[in-house]
């Protein structure tokens, strides 16, 4: 088989959605071609139609949706005109498919042995031993450690990463030609996603498969893809590889995307803020939630935070970063005193812990919050002004007129029209949203905001200007955030300095470019390596990062007391927990 | 495990202390006079005041109800005013007939409900969807002893399918089960279909697609399992609904179970066969809970028991 045919090609493939009146075109005249052994990466942001183009591939496009015309060309035949029971004895067998999110992503009645036999059986007559066979062998491909006792275990006893394992295990048993990645590793951390990726490379290499990877992370596609569609509203804006894509692009679209993903390593040298006084002065927090118990077990506890301390000063920006489970958000829920818990936090001074009632709230106009998913955070029922209006009412009893020119004046700032006053939730987009939760969390002057994964949830060009608002009022208002995130590149941007997270404990803290360009302990290392970049000719080596590091276990026994931390500096203010 | 039951065993006896009472109280404030219906209207005041007497009814109430409990707490539930038999053995008589009628009224019940909602969730929206939806409001609010009547006097008067009532085989059976089976499938099939078409739109479901699955494969092994999780502790708690169904159909269809002696000793005031099929009925309650709890873990393994 000559390397140049294709073993899958999509042809002027068009896709509407909805009926009648409200027909839309999603998918306008996509045409690309995928070969044996190569991965094509499909780039785009939320609504550039890549997911329903997957879709239609397999022949699962939702009944909503609908191909007027194009073509899907797979072994000589046209997957569109294939009959129903044709196409399901390819899906899973030839045709192979990874979603995004693999907590939701497998049935969790059946054990995961049960999952993928099911899909073996269908396809191939085998015996139950070979089943059982291949099964562990697809396994053990995925490098899925103790092998037997993941066959016989249920998927919520897995941990994401795994289960993302099981589903590439279970959509490779088969060995397709095709294999279909709908942001496979979005959902995950990191590292694990550096193992899923390295993962999907070496089982490309082994089978010889041609990966179909569909991705908003321009970081991923430059690890991963050979060819680069790069698309838009449905639109394909740009076709090439990866090398013209990055290095030459010619659409502006693919132009504008590329300046606006944040590359790590990239950012300008933050402004030297010289002599603050501090802010917030965080010392020794811990939280704990306790487990619940039966009448003859000892009580445990989960130890979400342990012994955590930093100062934020003003006007500062300091970035908190780990992975999902490390505390990070725990921390910011207790400096807000959301949760319940141990140690010393000051504002200005203040002690905040044990405050209650009108004290408490009194402190609470001084620390706001502005959340991860803008879709969430506002009360659909409310319009702006109530929205944005609320604290003020709560806090100053502000009167109505007052009320709606200081939101105005408030909107205003975060670039939004004056009209939106009167409107709704719903009717903005997710960028616009966060806009609103930050003039939310800015009504009542605060002094320090926490942003929790406050830009995760958007596309990268979105992403960018909400950074550049965020510094923007930072400066004006001598704000002092403290940024808590998973995305190293964003922290770069925005961060003057950058404490990491692992365990519930701060392993590192400094100035930004010391923790991360110098990074002094193993797991900041682990992490940084871990970054994919979105550059040409910087792919990396994710293969050492297979082996899982030790995770200490949070849940102890109740009355546990952790040994003291021990940090030594390494430079001026950069500071490394000692193992 | 253990210690998982002995807490709801408990619970359960809490809960049955408390059904005595109230049922005890409610009876006790009741303006009937027991005494007086036994008597007979034409007895003389002092014959009603020495049955009073000889029953202990002209004791203050916290007796009454204490001197139950002691009995209850050595199995004796008691003497009927009116049958001269004790409580326990004519509920004992009636056990069977109306276990069988249970038994399979809550399988019509479910067969009925589970492959209605199905149906419904799998040709959503469309005119069956909307008609089967429709007609399972109808089982919900259609009166028992109405429904009851109209089945008797088409299937069994009219058609000739089924015998008039009373006890026997399947044929008897048949009917007043299938009533109890179609009243109560109305809450089921509402329940399924809501429940599969939010499991339609699982991500999973798209995955057993994508792994080549066929469409009845899919609909058997993945969705229902999944649906069906949230109806079994329904069927726990629909025991005690279905309790109520069973006092009604049993009279109409002449069944002589539990429900037909409720009917009866209502009639009568006969207060310790009252209180003695309460009590009866919520031990089925407690136990068709606890049943429901212990099963569910066997369908979903993500539900750990030991931590409840």
């Amino acid at each position: 088989m000559p390397e140049y045919m294709p073993s899958l090609s999509v042809e002027r493939l068009c896709i509407d959605v909805g009926g009648g009146e409200s027909r839309r075109r999603v998918v306008d005249e996509l045409s690309f071609a995928l070969y044996p052994g190569r991965t094509l990466g499909i780039a785009g942001e939320s609504g550039s139609g890549k997911s329903l183009t997957s879709l239609a591939i397999m022949g699962l496009l939702p009944k909503a949706a609908s191909v007027p015309s194009g073509a899907i060309l797979f072994d000589h035949r046209d997957l569109l005109s294939l009959p129903e029971g044709e196409r399901q004895a390819l899906r899973g067998k030839r045709i192979g498919m990874i979603f995004q999110e693999p907590m939701t992503s497998l049935n969790p009645l059946l054990t995961v042995g049960q999952q993928l036999a099911e899909t073996l059986r269908r396809h191939e007559a085998l015996s139950r031993s070979e089943v059982r066979q291949r099964c562990r062998a697809v396994l053990d491909a995925v490098r899925m450690p103790q092998v037997d006792k993941r066959l016989a275990q249920y998927p919520h006893e897995l941990s994401g990463g795994m289960r993302q394992r099981v589903m590439i295990a279970m959509a490779m048993l088969c060995q397709p030609e095709v294999l279909i990645a709908d942001e496979p590793t979005t959902a995950l951390d990191v590292t694990i996603q550096a193992q899923i990726l390295e993962l999907m490379r070496e089982l490309q290499q082994q089978f010889n498969t041609s990966l179909l990877l569909i991705t908003h992370d321009m970081g991923v596609v430059a690890e991963m893809a050979d060819q680069v569609v790069v698309m838009n509203q449905g639109r394909m804006e740009e076709r090439g590889t990866l090398q013209q894509v990055f290095t030459a692009p010619q659409a502006t679209y693919t132009r504008k995307l590329l300046a606006a993903v944040p590359v790590l390593g990239s950012a300008p040298a933050p402004a030297v803020l010289g002599e603050q006084p501090v802010v917030l002065g965080v010392k020794d927090l811990s939280v704990r939630f306790a487990l619940r118990h039966g009448w003859f077990e000892r009580p445990r506890t989960v130890h979400a935070v342990e012994g955590v301390s930093f100062d934020l000063h003003l006007g500062e920006t300091l970035g908190l970063v780990g992975e999902s489970g490390c505390g990070k958000s725990s921390t910011g829920k207790a400096l807000m005193n959301m949760l319940a818990y141990q140690g010393s936090v000051k504002l200005l001074g203040q002690e905040l812990n044990g405050l209650q009632g009108t004290a408490l709230q009194r402190v609470r106009r001084d620390v706001q919050m502005v959340f991860q998913d803008p879709y969430a955070a506002l009360n659909p029922r409310k319009s702006v002004f109530d929205l944005v209006g609320e604290p003020l009412l709560i806090h100053d009893r502000m009167a109505e007129p007052e009320r709606r020119e200081r939101v105005a004046q408030l909107l205003q700032q975060v670039d939004l029209p004056r009209d939106a006053l009167e409107r709704y939730p719903h009717q903005f987009s997710g960028g616009q949203r966060q806009r609103i939760c930050i003039a939310r969390a800015l009504a009542l002057n605060p002094k320090v905001i926490i942003a929790d994964e406050s830009v995760s949830a958007l596309d990268v060009s979105v992403q960018a200007q909400v950074l550049e608002l965020l510094e923007r009022l930072r400066a004006e208002h001598r704000l002092s955030y403290l940024f808590i995130s998973h995305d190293m590149a964003v922290v770069e941007r925005i961060c003057h300095r950058v404490a990491v997270m692992y365990g519930g404990r701060i392993v590192e803290i400094g100035p930004r470019d010391k923790v991360l360009h110098n990074p002094q302990h193993p797991y900041t290392q682990r992490l940084l390596a871990a970054v994919p970049v979105p550059k040409v000719g910087h792919r990396r080596d994710f293969k050492k990062l297979l082996k899982e590091l030790e995770r200490p276990d949070p849940i102890k026994q109740a009355g546990f007391v952790a040994p003291p931390q021990q940090f030594a500096a390494v430079a001026a203010d950069h500071w490394v927990a000692l193992e | 495990m253990l210690p998982f039951i002995c807490r709801r065993v408990a619970y359960a006896l809490l809960i049955l202390l408390g059904v005595t009472f109230i049922t005890y109280l409610l009876l006790f404030l009741l303006p009937a006079d027991p005494a007086r219906q036994i008597a007979g209207r034409s007895a003389t005041p002092e014959v009603v005041a020495a049955i009073r007497a000889q029953l202990g009814l002209n004791q203050p109430f916290y007796q009454q109800y204490l001197g139950y409990l002691g009995h209850l707490l050595q199995g004796d539930l008691g003497r009927s005013y009116i049958q001269r038999t004790s409580v326990s053995e004519l509920i004992g008589a009636r056990l069977r007939p109306s276990l069988e009628l249970m038994g399979a009224g809550i399988g019509c019940e479910l067969l009925i409900g589970i492959s209605l909602g199905m149906f419904a969730a799998l040709r959503r929206d469309s005119v069956a969807d909307k008609l089967l939806m429709a007609f399972s409001f109808v089982g919900v609010s259609a009166p028992q002893f109405i429904a009851a009547m109209l089945f008797l006097y088409f299937f069994a008067v009219q058609l000739g399918w089924f015998p008039l009532g009373g006890y026997g085989g399947i044929s008897h059976l048949a009917l007043p089960a299938l009533t109890l089976g179609l009243l109560g499938s109305g809450w089921y099939s509402r329940m399924v279909r809501s429940s599969m078409i939010e499991v339609l739109h699982q991500d999973f479901i798209r995955t057993a697609r994508a792994k080549g699955l066929s469409r009845a494969r899919v609909i058997f092994v993945h969705v229902l399992p999944n649906a069906i999780v949230p109806v079994i502790p329904m069927i726990g708690i629909d025991i005690g609904v279905f309790m109520g169904g069973l006092v009604v159909v049993e009279s109409v269809f002449g069944w002589p179970g539990i429900g037909q002696l409720a009917w009866q000793s209502i009639q009568q005031i006969d207060i310790p066969v009252i209180v003695g099929v309460t009590t009866l009925s919520a031990v089925a309650i407690v136990l068709g809970n606890l049943l429901a709890d212990l099963v569910i873990p066997l369908v979903d393994p993500r539900i750990d028991i030991k931590q409840h």
